[in-house]
């Protein structure tokens, strides 16, 4: 059975007050997403690939559609407070500007710390800084280091490893990463990539890649979707899509893209 | 014939907190008929490389040391004032990083162009829109496009505009960093065919293309350099540097590089990849030795004391590495 299932997803985006303006984002999307399996979504700017992340992260109410979350529609099905915190418990997101996902005046240990509110079990404190470490070292950071700093004193690639350290801590069960190494480093993005696949190996966390590099989505992925105007144009494994790419966007979207082994002009 | 050489360049921020030598002791020679590509990642130097090399040297940025000769002229030897008068824009043009939103959004670009110019040479304006209007044409962009706003203009249209105003006084040496980095994929590759036609037709003598994506910088590049901390580490023939590496960082850069291809996927699957601990050092108070000793799995006694020097390996191959380098 899937962990995910999303149907005849529609959104809408109405603009204007008197002359309404209606916007297309998501057109009827359909996708499911199975225990510890790694998509993509791949899509240039507007296509709406992040519509998409923020309404299955329960950010952004759908026009039309069902999301289906371990046999639960996340609409209509999760009433009261603790539905809601079970459903964050067990999805989660990781964005692409990681300074933005904290409170700029808390210490990342109050950060962390406040993951405990979202469980039902009541540890005591000591045992919370234990797990906090914990997941702080399995990122490869050292807890010393971090624990009493600000974001601000962070660079780009230790806040988005603290992040990474979060979801270690609350184990949930999907992962929604939007765009997670746009903002760093080439050098560096290999290592975040890598505790993703570790997340994976070790938790079976589903995860989801939205992104907009073709390169990155074929590093990573058991499967990924095409998404183009608001519609998912093709879908399949990295070797499916880069040997054989059906849709034409697909197949212009592989042309543009700069490669390694082959160049656009005559060698000089 | 040499278009640029640089010796011992350093070019170093003063700020209150401390002094930041973003370029230290820069050894670099284009030649004619060449594309240099200046690759490296966020804080390497390679932008602040290209302001000085473009004499856009504004405080706190300082030209500490170190020669720069421009088509046989040595333009560190006259006063900077009169060195940006004559050279840059004549000798040498530089396309900053997001130059399309360089344009004044209330002024026609060829109003624009006009008060760009008058300040580097005294010709009227119809001669100068007349020069504007050859040039477009030669570049198969629209010649209306002088008569209107930027904002009439997309992005990628707006950034070829520029390339092509650019170079309208034939300079030598055309730097541009990151021209295509706020682009998405389609246009990048316009943008770029824009820039290898100016190099085919020899509008210029030579272009120093500066860029974080390798991947971009191979399809136009014959030659690239890579920079870390400050310094150049690498340098060498496109093809070898990407396919086989000799610097530490320059192959963890190389084996980063993720682009759709099927030979990436089973590189990948062989687990050639090379990823790196740690970040790039600060560049107020930099590690002894080689900067990239703290993070290098190879580092030896000798990178920790001791600063390698740029030496040739082979032929037009040059590495900054003691695992290569006589003691």
């Amino acid at each position: 059975m899937a962990l995910l299932n999303i149907k005849n997803l529609t959104k809408i985006y109405r603009s204007g007050l008197i002359t309404h303006k209606l916007i297309l984002a998501v057109d009827n999307v359909n996708f499911d997403i199975k225990e510890g399996e790694i998509v993509s979504l791949v899509g240039e700017s507007g296509s709406g690939k992040t519509t998409t992340a923020r309404i299955i992260l329960r950010l952004l109410k759908p026009t039309s559609g069902s999301i289906v979350f371990m046999g639960k529609d996340i609409w209509r099905d999760l009433k009261s407070k603790n539905d809601l915190k079970w459903y964050w418990r067990n999805v989660n997101g990781v964005f692409q500007d990681p300074f933005s996902s904290f409170n700029p005046t808390h210490r990342i240990r109050d950060d962390l710390l406040r993951v405990f509110n979202l469980f039902e079990h009541n540890y005591d404190n000591e045992t919370k800084m234990n797990l906090v470490r914990e997941a702080l070292q399995s990122v490869g950071l050292i807890p010393e280091e971090v624990l009493e700093r600000r974001p601000f004193e962070l660079s780009g690639g230790m806040r988005q490893r603290i992040l990474i350290a979060r979801i270690f801590l609350i184990k949930p069960k999907l992962v929604i990463a939007d765009e997670p190494t746009s903002m760093i480093d080439a050098t560096l993005r290999l290592n975040i990539l890598n505790l993703f696949t570790r997340l994976r190996e070790e938790l079976k966390t589903s995860i989801m890649f939205i992104t907009h590099d073709l390169g990155l989505a074929t590093y990573v992925s058991d499967r990924i979707l095409v998404m183009y105007k608001g519609r998912i144009v093709e879908e399949g494994t990295p070797e499916e899509i880069l040997n054989n790419p059906k849709h034409e966007y697909t197949q212009n979207l592989l042309n543009s893209v700069p490669k390694l082994y082959t160049s656009w002009f005559k060698q000089l | 014939m040499v278009v640029l050489e640089t010796r011992g360049l350093k070019a170093y921020y003063i700020l209150r907190k401390g002094t930041v030598k973003a370029v230290d002791n820069v050894d670099l020679i284009v030649n004619e008929k060449s594309i240099v590509g200046i690759v490296g990642e966020s804080g390497c130097g390679k932008s602040t490389l290209a302001k000085t090399l473009a004499l856009d040297i504004v405080p706190p940025l300082k030209l500490i040391d170190g020669r720069i000769v421009i088509d046989g002229i040595d333009v560190t030897e006259m006063p900077l004032n009169q060195a940006r008068k004559k050279i840059a824009g004549v000798k040498v043009s530089i396309i900053p990083q997001s130059a399309m939103n360089a344009l004044v959004p209330t002024v026609k670009i060829k109003n624009f162009i006009v008060d760009v110019l008058s300040e580097k040479i005294s010709i009227d304006s119809e001669k100068i829109i007349e020069l504007a209007e050859k040039r477009l044409k030669e570049l198969n962009l629209p010649v209306e496009s002088l008569n209107m706003y930027p904002f009439e203009l997309s992005g990628g249209m707006r950034q070829r505009i520029l390339i092509a105003l650019a170079t309208l006084l034939n300079p030598s040496l055309l730097i541009a960093d990151e021209p295509t980095s706020a682009l998405d994929v389609s246009t990048q590759k316009i943008v770029l065919s824009t820039m290898h036609s100016i190099f085919i037709k020899g509008l210029v003598k030579s272009i120093l293309f500066i860029s974080h994506d390798i991947a971009t910088v191979r399809q136009i590049a014959d030659r690239i350099v890579v920079m870390y901390a400050g310094k150049i580490v690498e340098d060498g023939p496109t093809e070898e540097i990407i396919h086989n590496p000799l610097h530490p960082y320059s192959k963890a850069l190389m084996f980063s590089i993720l682009t759709p291809e099927i030979q990436i996927v089973e590189r990948v699957k062989k687990a050639l990849t090379l990823a790196l601990a740690g970040e790039p050092p600060s560049l107020i108070n930099p590690p002894p030795g080689c900067r990239f000793h703290p993070r290098c799995p190879f580092a030896m006694d000798i990178c920790r004391r001791e600063e390698p020097k740029l030496e040739k390996l082979e032929q037009n191959r040059y590495a900054a590495c003691w695992l290569y380098l006589k003691r």
